[in-house]
């Protein structure tokens, strides 16, 4: 008698982990994509630098500590949300490389000159090439890459307070310290 | 004269009128070399999913990033290269969630296999228990059951005089 009580139990629990899939499904959201591209190296690229086309940019110049990877436009109101916090990441010694993705060189510049430049260097990426190697499926998106040039987090959206205190600091921490200043 | 002018801007007018489809029909023109070319390049943006617009496939999205991969995909298949070199391309930077023919993995698995577990296992379990019912009903009667038999047919004939 008391097995077959046990038995009868499977189908609930069977049920209860069920319902808890649906509920956690209610709070995903859709449209963030996780990146294939978590654990692997960044793609290889040759690329013109933003402020002087004649500068080709190859993927070897990255940073040899961890540094983080900006994909921005200026058609893109949310990259103009994030910039402000780009620059306070900065000053606090965080290495930062742009990827000025599918815009106009001379508006980018501007941009830069009239908001602050928080970036180490700047790719011009005026065809998308590299943001489709990387995966990238809007603007802003940030990467977080490690000292061996491997890719470790990718945020898609505007990057905050929040985001950095909960996504990318227990990152870093573990990978170790990050940027120029160590 | 004055028909004369009429007419020829009829004529003007009618080429404007033809100028916006022929510009329209102009912003995704690609070349094929062959038929066979067209109808994987047009396969291929039918069964990948623009990552941007998610319920959209390639062909159907007008966001930009859409028009840089079906861009991509017919450089690809110019460059002869087969399909499913083009979806893994895809896959290697936008996974498993750019193609609308996802691969087998164990997520999917679940997917297409668990209904039927759970059918086989609910058809066993439901026999199982009928054949254990059919089974209790067959065993033979214990002294106490048989005392409790002969006690209720006593009762019922005492009732029936």
């Amino acid at each position: 008698m008391k097995k077959s009580n046990t038995m009868m139990a499977v189908p609930l629990v069977i049920f209860i982990v069920f319902l808890w899939f649906l509920w956690k499904g209610l709070s995903n959201d859709p449209r963030i994509l996780e990146s294939v591209l978590i654990n692997k190296p960044l793609p290889q690229f040759s690329i013109e630098s933003l402020k002087d086309k004649n500068i080709i940019i190859q993927s070897e110049a990255m940073p040899k500590t961890s540094y983080l990877l900006n994909v921005w436009a200026t058609w893109c109101p949310s990259c103009r949300a994030e910039h402000q916090y780009l620059g306070k990441l900065k000053q606090q010694g965080i290495s930062i490389i742009g990827i000025n993705y599918k815009d106009e060189r001379e508006a980018a510049i501007a941009w830069l000159q009239q908001l602050g430049d928080p970036y180490q260097l700047v790719v011009y990426d005026e065809a998308g090439q590299l943001g489709i190697d990387l995966g990238v499926y809007g603007a802003p998106e940030t990467y977080l890459v490690d000292a061996l040039g491997k890719i470790r987090y990718r945020h898609a959206g505007p990057m905050d307070e929040t985001v950095w205190q909960s996504q990318f600091l227990p990152r870093i921490n573990r990978l170790g310290k990050l940027g120029g200043k160590q | 004269m004055n028909h004369l002018i009429c007419r020829r801007h009829c004529w003007i007018l009618c080429c404007l009128l033809m100028l916006p489809v022929s510009v329209l029909a102009n912003i995704d023109a690609y070349q094929f070399d062959s038929i066979a070319e067209e109808d994987k390049f047009k396969k291929m943006i039918k069964e990948l999913r623009c990552p941007k617009c998610q319920n959209q496939n390639l062909s159907d999205s007008n966001a930009p990033l859409a028009k840089d991969l079906r861009q991509k995909v017919y450089n690809m298949v110019k460059q002869g290269k087969a399909e499913q070199e083009i979806t893994q391309y895809m896959i290697d930077r936008y996974g498993n969630f750019i193609t609308y023919r996802p691969p087998m993995t164990i997520g999917t698995m679940i997917l297409w296999f668990g209904p039927f577990f759970l059918l086989i296992s609910a058809l066993i379990m439901m026999t199982m228990r009928i054949k254990n019912k059919t089974a209790d009903l067959n065993q033979p009667l214990t002294e106490e059951e048989k005392h409790r038999l002969q006690s209720i047919m006593k009762q019922h004939d005492k009732e029936a005089q």
